[in-house]
This record gives structure tokens, sequence and C-alpha cells, in this order.
């Protein structure tokens, strides 16, 4: 029975994937959109909560001959991912084209799906499974709009790239089954115990593979153009719950399977960091186009993200774990407000932003909350979010790292108080506002509200969730 | 288990701008009233707090703690001693005088009281906080609603540029501040954010000399130390009225108050080496700051640049560390406060009537507007420091302090004194008194009932403040000797 409590978010995905695929058929057109959004986010929601109630790992625990690891870590990802996806399933439901089509939502719980084996495996077969698993889903939905050329030139952009560094990745895997004789993650370590041209190279081949799941420079370039044409909610899907499958595997990857070169690769990562923040951000202040800004603004965010990592220590995955939880929040929340936005105002120009306050407070303010979460501001998530990072870098003397990561929070909140003065400060052409008000369907409205509380709970209460990561983060070391 | 009256304090306003948010756009009305009824119950409730706190006993009082994040030592844990209880009072006062002065603002207010008293929060919370993560988290909730209140509701010509310097400056101050905060936590070895603990943690002399400059002028940037002092002047011109009166009254002492709190009060080795080059700075302010002051022809930069003058005169009593020189710098922070405030609300009333702050083109509004011109001409007599008024009781201890540590310093600083008095003067007659430009005439509304009792409220601060000093300077004594004693029983 425990190994398939082990699987049962997992069992639940794909049927609830079967049920939509069954629903479709008999929808007829007025209702697709309502039955299949629902169904999908409520299905979600569902698996949320049972696997919260049945699945939870005691022990951590070897199952199906190695393949996959039965922890806390594993879990708490697959939770991040249910969620985004749901949330992502009602943000779907408001893009025309994507709406009415069963795919879409079967792509987006086939992509949940293979992160959530992303986050259990335990060896490099599973490894590379579950990660053509997310990445073939998320391909499809990056070019869904087959009549956009922009989404066309978003999923093909996606998946050469995507297709190039896996193939790199890959070949670093068959090299350490080759000298190591083994496929385990958990059986590496001792294979790997100095630092030598062979680990070097296997180190690099791999972190290609990785760097771009995450956006990591300098394989960030990909990003803006992919989250620019994808379909709004895709390209938040894609920002967060995709973003965080990559960290997940680089933290169990690195940690567990080079314990002995953590110096090195620790200081690999933190000049990565350090480059992936400042590029991001200084790029960002540049953009006029909202998604475009907000991809160069999550690219910065896992140079943050890394931050923790680098710090290679039990605070330091912890606290990449509550950072990825409140960037998870946020940049769901932004990505929503842009599509809901963008589909009334049908433009992602920031200056179509002009008067928002004034269109429709609620969403401003949605605004508002969202970004200075991003930004780093107190009392939404990303403030705590930020501070643990630095503490954790402090603690093992990278206060480099931790002065770089400070200056970029200004940069970013340069950048991020610039969208809120055109939404706030900033009135349309014309000034009649009242004759053109923002709209929110009800999918938007739960959603949103439920973002919203989520980045303040994070904000404020921050020790439950942060007891939450600390758990996962035990298991690594 | 006392009442928690800290903690209502802190978070009434914040918990009256979620409220307000909920009300429709329209609904001014019920905003204002809500905003008056909050600001009266925070100053009522600070009062309180002030007036029961136990002199006698001295230290921390009204102590409250709860574990927020055991795992880092992190609590919620408020506590007000003798210097920080004017502050909470002072805050109250200008959020009620504030909300009075605002009451006609037509441009979403909802959103406008909403900001402003979330800003409220965080500098309440500042002054309260005994866990330096959480003097950081109310710190930076006091920082960014500045820029909406001022970016949206400010000065139109210079609001855009002036609220994100401000903005910039300020959250550079805070996360330099942060990175030495963070480095104080793992020195300590202790695992705590407690203020009360990290004050005992005797980091070694050579870590506090490295990191005492991070943390110091890092807070000092709101505080308006020269020369990270270019912010606050285009800020408080650019801002509306109430929250130049709140930025100038209450923001800027949160930065000198930060920079006492956890710079010289966790780092006092550190305070000892460095305190010349403080001293220096401070000197530079209250000079410089006057004698801009004295060359500028807009009403609010002339008091703009006032407060960058007279704040150099807090730090300035810092930096001596001596019994005097802190003293008066406690008592400066709460006169200023109320003075500045009640400057800024003056020159608001004036430019709301007249529409121009240009000083060539005011006169005679003595005439028109009796009241403001009183209130203004006994913020000047507190300007200079004249006996009888707040501004005395609190510069001249501060004059002994400099004396005391180098009477070089005294004398330049003395000189302040005299452009202060030129300038203020100077000010007054052009503006309330002489002739009023013709195309004014008919055309100054008297000002409203709300306008005339927070005047005589400010007012009526000064000058009880200045006559019986013993309603304050015991409470900021007590403080003072706790300071003292972390400076090695000085």
């Amino acid at each position: 029975m425990s190994t398939l409590q082990s699987i049962l978010p997992e069992i639940l995905l794909l049927a609830l994937a079967v049920i939509i695929l069954i629903l479709d058929p008999f929808l007829i057109e007025a209702r697709r959109r309502l039955v299949l959004g629902w169904v999908t986010a409520g299905g979600l929601v569902a698996i949320f909560a049972v696997s919260l109630l049945a699945g939870r790992p005691g022990i951590p625990l070897l199952v199906y001959g190695g393949m996959l690891r039965f922890d806390w870590l594993g879990f708490l990802f697959t939770l991040f991912f249910l969620f985004s996806a749901a949330v992502s399933a009602l943000f779907f439901m408001d893009v025309d084209r994507l709406n009415r089509r069963a795919e879409a939502y079967l792509l987006l719980l086939a992509a949940a799906l293979g992160m959530s084996l992303m986050a259990a495996s335990a060896d490099l077969i599973m490894l590379y499974l579950a990660i053509e698993m997310t990445s073939i889903p998320l391909y499809l939905l990056g070019g869904f709009l087959t009549q956009d050329e922009k989404s066309t030139e978003s999923g093909f952009k996606y998946l050469l790239f995507g297709a190039l560094t896996t193939t790199v990745m890959l070949y670093g895997f068959s090299l350490i089954y080759g000298f190591s004789g083994t496929t385990s993650l958990y059986a590496l370590s001792s294979h790997f115990s100095k630092l030598d041209a062979l680990s070097a190279g296997v180190f690099i081949l791999v972190l290609a593979g990785l760097a771009f799941k995450v956006s990591l420079f300098p394989l960030q370039f990909w990003a803006p153009d992919v989250y620019e044409g994808a379909p709004a909610p895709v390209a938040g899907f894609l920002s967060t719950a995709s973003k965080a499958a990559g960290f997940v595997v680089i933290l169990r990857l690195f940690v567990v399977a080079f314990p002995a070169l953590s110096a090195n690769w620790t200081t690999i990562l933190a000049v990565l960091s350090a480059l992936t923040m400042t590029v991001g951000n200084l790029i960002a202040l540049t953009q006029k186009n909202i998604k475009r800004m907000l991809a160069y603004s999550s690219i910065a965010h896992a140079g943050y993200a890394m931050i923790g990592i680098v710090a290679y220590s039990q605070l330091g995955a912890s606290s990449t774990i509550f950072y990825l939880i409140a960037y998870i929040l946020t940049n769901l929340a932004a990505f929503g407000i842009v599509t809901a936005f963008g589909r009334v105002a049908g433009s992602d120009e920031i200056s179509a932003y002009r008067g928002l306050s004034r269109r429709n407070s609620a969403l401003a303010l949605g605004m508002l909350v969202s970004f200075l979460s991003l930004a780093g501001m107190p009392p939404f998530g990303g403030f705590v979010a930020k501070v643990l990072v630095f503490t954790a870098a402090i603690q093992n003397g990278y206060i480099w790292l931790a002065v770089v990561g400070v200056l970029n929070s200004i940069v970013g909140l340069y950048y991020y108080l610039n969208v809120l003065k055109v939404v706030y400060l900033y009135r349309m052409e014309g000034e009649d506002e009242e004759q053109h008000p923002v709209a929110l369907s009800r999918p938007f409205v739960i959603s949103l509200s439920l973002l919203m509380i989520g980045i303040i709970l994070v904000g404020v209460l921050f020790a439950p969730w942060f007891n939450w990561a600390h758990g996962a983060a035990l298991n690594l070391f | 288990m006392h009442f928690p009256i800290l903690s209502v304090i802190v978070f009434t306003p914040v918990c009256a701008a979620l409220l307000m948010l909920l009300y429709k756009p329209d609904q001014k009305k019920a905003v204002r009233i809500t905003a008056l009824v909050t600001a009266g119950v925070v100053l009522l409730l600070s009062t309180i707090v002030y007036f029961s706190y136990n002199k006698a006993v001295a230290g921390y009082q009204f102590v409250e703690k709860y574990s927020w994040m055991p795992f880092l030592g992190i609590s919620l844990h408020f506590g007000v001693d003798g210097l920080s209880a004017p502050l909470v009072l002072l805050t109250g006062i200008v959020m009620l005088t504030g909300v009075m002065i605002s009451w006609g603002i037509e441009d979403r207010p909802r959103e406008f009281f909403a900001f402003l008293f979330f800003l409220a929060s965080g500098v309440l919370g500042v002054f309260a906080s005994l866990d330096l993560f959480m003097l950081f988290f109310f710190y930076e909730i006091a920082v960014f609603p500045m820029y909406l209140l001022i970016s949206i509701w400010g000065w139109i010509k210079t609001r855009e540029y002036a609220a994100m310097k401000l903005t910039l400056y300020l959250f550079i101050g805070s996360v330099v501040a942060l990175v030495g905060a963070l480095a104080m936590y793992w020195q300590s070895g202790q695992h705590t954010f407690d203020m009360l603990v990290l004050e005992h943690a005797n980091f070694p002399v050579s870590f506090q000399n490295v990191w005492f400059p991070f943390v110091f002028l890092g807070f000092a940037v709101l505080g308006g130390l020269f020369p990270f002092h270019n912010w606050s002047p285009d800020g408080h011109v650019a801002a509306p009225t109430a929250v130049s009166m709140f930025h100038a009254g209450v923001l800027m002492k949160l930065g000198a108050f930060a920079a006492l709190r956890v710079g010289i009060m966790l780092l006092p080795e550190g305070a000892k080496t460095w305190h010349w080059v403080i001293m220096g700075l401070a000197l530079v302010n209250i000079v410089y700051g006057a004698l801009i002051a004295s060359v500028q022809t807009d009403f609010k930069y002339v008091i703009g640049f006032s407060s960058v003058s007279h704040m150099g005169l807090v730090m300035m009593g810092f930096a001596t560390l001596t019994r005097e020189g802190l003293t008066g710098a406690g008592l400066q922070m709460f006169s200023h406060g109320v003075m500045t405030a009640l400057f800024f609300a003056a020159v608001g009333m004036v430019y709301d009537r007249a529409h121009t702050r240009d000083i060539p083109k005011l006169g005679g509004m003595a005439g028109p507007l009796p009241l403001v011109a009183v209130g203004v001409i006994i913020g000047s007599l507190v300007s200079m420091g004249m006996p009888g008024f707040s501004g005395f009781i609190a510069e001249f201890p501060i004059f002994l302090g400099i004396w005391k540590t180098q009477w070089v310093v005294a004398v330049v600083a003395a000189l302040s004194i005299v452009i202060t008095a030129s300038y203020v003067l100077l000010v007054v007659r052009r503006v309330f008194f002489g002739r009023m430009p013709a195309e004014l005439e008919g055309h100054i509304r008297p000002i409203n009932a709300f306008d005339k009792i927070a005047l005589v409220l400010l007012c009526a601060i000064m000058v009880g403040l200045g006559l019986f000093p013993a309603l304050m300077v015991p409470w900021v004594q007590t403080g003072v000797q706790h300071v003292l004693s972390l400076l090695g029983g000085a």
C-alpha cells in the first residue's frame, strides 16, 4: 500500500486527465469553457486535498526499485505543482482559443504530472523521463495558439532550445553511468569524491540542462521570447511551476550526488546566481512589454532563489524552498493580472496600463501587492523570502553575494515601481476611465483573491511555511 | 497578561486601512470619518501609553512578546522606553492633525488614507519593536507607501522624480543596514533577533568598527544626514500636505531613532570610533542646511531645508555620546516633529489658497489667515530655539553636549541659530505681513474648523512643552540613561 501511496497524486492526476478526455466529446460548445475549466481546477484542488490527507510521506523511502524517493521534498513540490496548475487552469478559462480545448487542460495536467515525478526522481533515467514528460506538454502549450505567429514562434523556440539543452544533459547522464556504473542518485556520491576532469565535465553538462529549466545565466535568453509569445497563463505556469521543478532537481541532484564537490559547485553557482540576477534586472529596466519585463524579472528571481542553494546548508535549502513558495504565489498573481487585463485591453504594453486604478481599483491593488512582493517589500511574501536567502548567504560567508542581491533588489524596486506609477498615476487618453471598466470573470476573482491572501499570509505568518520548507530541506542534509 | 496596548496601537491603522479599501470608491465621507476616528483612537492610546509609562522604573515597558519564527529566533516583541514613548505619541499627534488637514482631498481619498495608514502602522511598529527583524519589517512598510502618496497626490511638477528619488534613497539605506543587521545576527551566535539580547552580545570591537557605518549610515539616510539628505527637500516639497507632515514630522525621526537603536545601542564601540565622522557630517547638515534654506524662494523648500538643518542637530546630539547631547536629541526629535508638522500644514494652507509658494509673490496673509500667521510665528520661535518654547529645551542641551565634546564644533554649529533666525523671520514677514499682491486680494478663503483645531493643537504642544519641560524631559532621561549604560556608563 505504501508504494501506491507514494504516487497517489500522480495516479489521481492521470485519472483526472482521463476524465477530461472522456468528458470532452460529450460537451456542447456553450458549456465547454465552464465545465472543462472548473473540472480541471476543482479536480486539482481535490487531488491537493486528498494528497495532503492521505499521501503524506513518513520516513524517506526509495520506492519502485529506487526510481522514486518518497519524501517531504518531493511531496512539498508536488503540492506546489498541483496548486500552480489549479490556478493556471482557472486563468486558462478566459483565454480565447485555449479555454474551449480539452487538449490545453490535458497538457497542463500532463506537465504537472511530469513535474511531480521530477521532484521525486531518485534515478537518472527516471529523472530524464520526467523532465521530458514535463517539457513536451509545455512546448505544445507555448505554441498552442496556432493562428498566432508569436505563439507559434514561442513554442518552437522553446522546443529547439529545450531539446538541445536536454540532449546535452542526457549526454552528461550517460557519462555518469559510463564511469560509475549506476544511475541511482543515492549511490553516486562515492564515485564523485574528488574534483577531476570527468566530474567537472559531467557537472557542466548536467548543469546546462537544469540551468535552462530555471533560466540561469547564460541559458536565460529564451525566456523573454517564449513568455512574450505564449498565452499569458502558460507563461505564468512556465515561470513558476516549471522553474520550481528545475530547482528541486538541482537541489536533489547536486546535494545528494555531489556532496564532496560542494565547495566547487557552490562557487560556480554563486557566480551564475550573481550574473543571473544582474542580467535579468538590468535588462528588465528597459522593457516596454509587461510580459517581457516579467520574464526578465523571473530570470532575476531565479538568481535570488539560487543564493540559498549556494549557501549549502539546511537553512539555505529551506530558504530557497521558502523563496519558491513566495515566488510561485506572487508570479502567478502577476501573470494572472496580465492575463485578465490583456484580455480586456488587447495589449501587453506597459503603457496600456494607464489609468488602471480608476478602471478597476481592486485589480490595481492586486498589482500593487504582487509587484511589491516581487520587489521584496513587507508585509508581502517576497520580503521574508529575500531576507531568508540573504541570511543564509551571510551565515556561510557569502557576504559579497548578499550584497549583490541587495543591490539587485534596488534595481528591481525601480522597475516595479515604474509599472505601479503607470497604473496609479497616469491616466488614459481622454481621461474617461469610467467609460472603460475592466471586468473580471469569476475564475479570476477566485484565483486572484486566493493568491493575494496567500502572498500576505506567507509574508506575515511566515513560520508555518518555513517549517514546511525546513522539513523538506531536512531530507537533503 | 495586561492589555496588549502597543499591538493595538500598531495594528489599528493597518486594520482601518483594510477596512477603508472595502468601501466603495464614492463613499468619501465614510472614508474620512473612519480615518479621523482611527487617528483619534491611536492618539488616545498613545497618550495613555505615554502618561502611564513609569519613569521611576524606567527600562522597556508595556512589553509584549509573541514567538513568531522560533527557528531563527524572530519574535513579535513590542515595548517602549523613555526615548520611544514620546515618538509614539508624536506619531499619534501627526496622524490626527494630518487627517484633519487632508479632509478636503477629492482624488481617491480611500486610497490616500489607506496608504497613509499603512505608513503609520509601519512607523509605529518601528518605534515599538524590540526585535531587529520586525524593526526592518515595519521600517520597509513605512517606506513604500510614500512612493504612491507622493507620486499620486503630490505636486504635479516634481512628484514623479521626487517620489522615485526618495524611495530609492530610503530603500538603499535600509538594505545596507539590513546586511549589517544580518551580520550582527550571525556574529552574536545567539540565534535571536531580540535586541534586548543583542544589546549585551559584546560584539568584538573590530566587528563593531566595520559594521557600525553600514548600520548607522543606512538608517541615517532616512534621518537626512549629509550627504544622503538630498532626497528630503525634494520629497517634502513634492508631497501633499499631510504626507509632508508625516514625512518630515515622523519619518525622519524614524531614521534617526533606528540609527540610535540599532547603530549606537547595539554597536556602542563602533559608535565611539566613528562619532567624530558623524559629528562632522551633522555639522555640515546644520550649517549648510540653514544656509541653503536662507536662499530659497519657495516657501516649502525653506521648510524642507530647515528640516535638514534641524535633523542635523539630532544627529549631532547622538554623535556627542554624552548625556546632555542625547537628551537634547531625544527632545529635538519630538519638538522638531511637531514644529515641522505645523510648518508644512501652514504652507499647505497658504498654497491651497494662493496657488503659489513663491515667497516674492506672497504677502499680507496675516489679514485673512490670522491663526496661520500665529502658528507660523510660534513655529519660527521654536525653530530658533527661543526660551519658553519646546525648541529651547531641546537645542540647549544639545549645544551643552557639543561644547563638552568639542567647543569649536559648538561655536560653528551655533552659527546656524543666527542663520535660522534670520531666514524664518524674513519669511514670516514677507509671507504674512506687508502688502498683499493685488491678484490675491479677495481670493483668500478663511481656513476651516479642522484646520484651526490642528493648528491650535500643534501650537499648544510646543508652548506647553516649552513652559513645562517636566512633561517630557524625565521620560527622555530614563531612555538616555540606558543608552549611556550600554556605552559604558560614560
